[in-house]
């Protein structure tokens, strides 16, 4: 696991901790990996996260607000944890780690693309989705968008047509 | 929790609280339109697009209640669950019930497209939890953009006289999501609304009128009036009955 590095060691404690947080929906990923968290910050009365949903709707936010909450409590490293949700910064599928869209590959998800460098770069809301995903099984680039919309929000199906699979894509947003 | 917006006055947190309201139910509403159609869309991938699509929309107007909430004092799913109808403010394009695929086809490109020169603007709102919110939502509203233009095409080329008409008796009412707020001059004033709604309406029938030309034919001319988020339909009052029920059942009930 991927984890940040503190300056603080209480700070550095919570990231660990963190970093063995599964996503509720893909638990094959961590919440760090998939860069979620926006921020951690401890003094004596509390601990701080912010967390960055991945989409506005996603109905996973509760429950990882519950279970970074129950986790990093069992810490012991201030009276009180919260998390709290903000789009300061927006997520974006960029954030997801090497070795987070290594994971997602490894359990059958394509990674999010890249984002293209350029003038697109700093203007966050704007988006390119491309037509073709690499296959997670084959690495075959002959590959076709079988739907933008998926079982959760975050997810696009694609079908292979060199191994003939489908698919899924951890959407670039 | 510290106040929000703190910098504004009175007159501002109301204009902008009216604001904040009309894009909530604007995606509110259209979210539930879109989830009508899941388990009866006319192919499996459009069952869960549009099942998709109703979560991201409801889910934008949950973010925008939560804004409004922070800044009135009220509370989110009250504000969503607990209003009577003529209380809701989304555009009268949302009004009508669900119709065909066509007719939904129409509505969510006219919708989106519209929408899409909203969040451009709202993007670059001086009340910045609503910049940061409409820059996010942007970003997941181009997937529907995608959807509603592909459709549109693969139905001009399919069925185009349902997806004619259906383009014919919205069109009016698609103009009223850019309909005047009473409170406008304060928001252009204050770049909470970066650009008044008469300016978005004209970048917006600058971009469909080109793309309809070949599928509805020249459309009439039209405008936003100052009630075209007032007045409710049967349609609604039914579709309101079914979004509430729930909340309805067991008031103030929480699991």
């Amino acid at each position: 696991m991927v984890s940040a590095i503190a300056a603080d060691p209480r700070e550095q404690r919570v990231w660990d901790e963190l970093a063995t947080i599964p996503d509720p929906e893909i638990p094959a990923i961590s919440v760090v990996d998939l860069g979620v968290i926006g921020s951690v910050h401890v003094d004596e009365e509390r601990v701080r996260i912010e967390l960055l949903p991945t989409f506005v709707g996603c109905p996973a936010i509760g429950v990882m607000q519950e279970q970074i909450t129950a986790r990093v409590s069992e810490l012991g490293l201030a009276a009180a944890v919260e998390v709290v949700v903000t789009f300061d910064p927006p997520w974006t599928s960029d954030r997801i780690s090497a070795e987070g869209r290594e994971r997602l590959r490894l359990s059958g998800f394509a990674p999010p693309q890249s984002m293209p460098a350029g003038p697109a770069l700093g203007q966050l809301d704007e988006l390119a989705v491309l037509p073709m995903a690499v296959c997670p099984y084959c690495g075959s680039r002959n590959t076709t968008l079988d739907n933008p919309f998926g079982p959760t929000l975050c997810r696009a199906i694609y079908h292979c047509a060199d191994c003939r699979q489908p698919f899924e894509q951890f959407k670039q947003v | 929790m510290t106040a929000v917006a703190p910098d504004l006055d009175v007159t501002a947190r109301e204009a902008l609280a009216e604001l904040l309201l009309s894009v909530a139910d604007d995606e509110f509403i259209i979210g539930f339109w879109d989830s009508e159609w899941t388990g009866i869309a006319p192919m499996l991938e459009e069952d869960v697009a549009t099942s998709s699509i109703a979560q991201d929309e409801i889910g934008h107007a949950r973010a925008l209640y939560e804004l409004l909430a922070e800044l009135t004092g009220q509370d989110a799913d009250l504000i969503a669950y607990g209003r009577e109808p003529d209380a809701f403010r989304h555009a009268a394009l949302l009004n009508h019930a669900r119709g065909d695929w066509a007719f939904s086809v129409a509505r969510r490109y006219l919708y989106e497209t519209a929408d899409a020169v909203r969040l451009g603007s709202l993007a670059r709102s001086a009340h910045e939890p609503l910049a940061l919110l409409a820059g996010k939502m942007r970003r997941e509203e181009t997937y529907h953009l995608m959807h509603a233009e592909a459709w549109l095409r693969r139905l001009a080329g399919g069925a185009p006289d349902r997806l004619a008409d259906a383009i014919a008796t919205l069109w009016p009412d698609a103009q009223e999501v850019f309909a005047p707020l009473a409170a406008e001059s304060t928001l252009v004033r204050t770049g909470l609304l970066p650009e008044p709604m008469a300016s978005l309406h004209a970048t917006w029938q600058a971009r469909v009128r080109p793309e309809l030309l070949p599928i509805a034919g020249e459309l009439p001319a039209a405008a936003p009036t100052r009630d075209g988020r007032a007045g409710r339909t049967d349609e609604f009052r039914w579709l309101h009955a079914e979004f509430t029920s729930v909340f309805a059942s067991e008031e103030g009930a929480t699991w």
